[in-house]
């Protein structure tokens, strides 16, 4: 499927961690995803971390979607 | 047309076609990877769960899906030992634990989950875990596509592309779309908004190219790591896709290296005769060229309560979508 949920990286052990998004903390697998560093939002799928999140982009394209 | 299941839903579950104007038509495409597995892989993953010493280990939504003659959720009911996992680490988990069970792990999914698989099956192998395999079914996006637009049938201007496989493989392995077939293709975000700016952006194509719209996430190169990785565990190879048949160089196959990993060779599972179940339509529905409400055992005989096809069962189904959405066109 292609549920990928952005979470945010609480907390990194090698190449494992722990994610969390609304309160709700996850277990997190690093290992496809190149650095990570705590803060950064990730998009999580079945358990592991596909690919970081952008947040210059992010504000990019929500600010397009408002000028609309 | 959109070939994800996440999109699909999030069509459905955001009202964008009421929103559209008539002469913008969404098809539904194969995007729920849960739906293309066909009959035989149920049947060997029954087959396995029934060995003894074997425990089966699966995302979720495989577990009602109806194969020739039963289904992994009725199978465990009678018995059989089957876990239902949210991740490949959970099931690497139990191997480690259960040293005296072997833990098969059902492989369903396309380039967004085929990673992590492959990323279990090198784990395991780095921690000398032999008591983990995998039947491997996964399946790629863009060769199914080039399939159903070389088979004709289809009426499709443009599409929108999967986000998160595309996270993974990036844009250019749908550069054939616009080069060979001249259709426009944009990788889309599962916001509605995404979506809307997305079909917004086909539209104002002068010339069929892939972009992307999904630009927070996407690489144009895609996840590299993610990619080296399937390469190592995996070979593509021709596959068969539920309702639409063999597509070339559409599947992965567990790479010779990692036999020992590899389910199908391990335990050489015997499935029970291959079966189709009556009246459903669930291949014309993947292939875009039928919708659910065509098929005479929609609503009826087939609703989420007692599936009879694969499209009806999993949560990403476009009959599942259409059923609870109360779709119409």
């Amino acid at each position: 499927m292609c549920l990928g949920i952005p979470m945010r990286v609480v907390k990194i052990e090698g190449s494992e961690g722990v994610v969390e998004s609304g309160g709700l903390s996850r277990k997190a697998n690093f290992s496809l995803i190149k650095s990570v560093a705590l803060g950064d939002y990730v998009l999580l799928h079945a358990g592991f971390a596909i690919e970081r999140i952008k947040p210059g982009e992010a504000k990019k394209t929500l600010k397009l979607l408002r000028d609309l | 047309m959109e070939v994800c299941g996440t999109h699909t839903m999030a069509i459905f579950r955001y009202g964008l076609r009421e929103l559209l104007p008539a002469n913008i038509r969404l098809i539904s495409g194969p995007g729920c990877p849960v739906c293309v597995t066909p009959n035989r892989y149920l049947d060997k993953a029954i087959a396995l769960a029934g060995t003894e010493g074997v425990t089966v280990a699966t995302f979720g939504d495989m577990m009602r899906v109806p194969g020739s003659r039963s289904s992994l959720e009725r199978e465990r009911s009678k018995g059989a030992s089957i876990r239902a996992v949210y991740s490949t680490d959970d099931a690497l988990a139990m191997a480690r634990s259960h040293p005296e069970r072997e833990i098969v792990f059902l492989g369903v999914g396309f380039e967004t989950t085929a990673p992590t698989v492959a990323s279990s099956i090198i784990e395991a192998l780095r921690e000398g875990i032999s008591n983990y395999s995998v039947l491997c079914g996964h399946k790629t996006m863009p060769e199914v596509m080039g399939a159903l637009l070389a088979a004709g049938g289809v009426d499709v201007d443009g599409f929108l592309l999967p986000g998160h496989v595309s996270a993974i493989i990036g844009t250019s392995p749908y550069r054939f779309l616009a080069n060979r077939y001249n259709k426009r293709s944009v990788v889309a975000g599962f916001e509605p908004l995404d979506i809307m700016q997305s079909i917004l952006m086909l539209i104002r194509q002068r010339r069929p190219v892939v972009q992307v719209q999904y630009k927070r996430v996407i690489e144009e190169g895609g996840n590299r790591i993610a990619q080296v990785m399937m390469a190592k565990v995996f070979r593509k190879s021709d596959d068969l896709w539920r309702g639409i048949g063999k597509v070339r160089d559409s599947g992965y196959k567990i790479r010779r290296e990692y036999a020992s990993f590899d389910a199908d060779l391990r335990f050489r599972p015997k499935p029970c005769r291959e079966k189709e179940a009556g009246g459903c339509i669930c291949g014309s529905v993947l292939r875009g060229v039928k919708i659910p409400s065509d098929c005479r055992l929609f609503g009826k005989s087939c609703t989420p309560d007692h599936p009879v096809g694969s499209c009806m069962v999993s949560g990403e189904g476009t009959c599942a979508a259409y059923y609870r959405y109360g779709g119409r066109r």
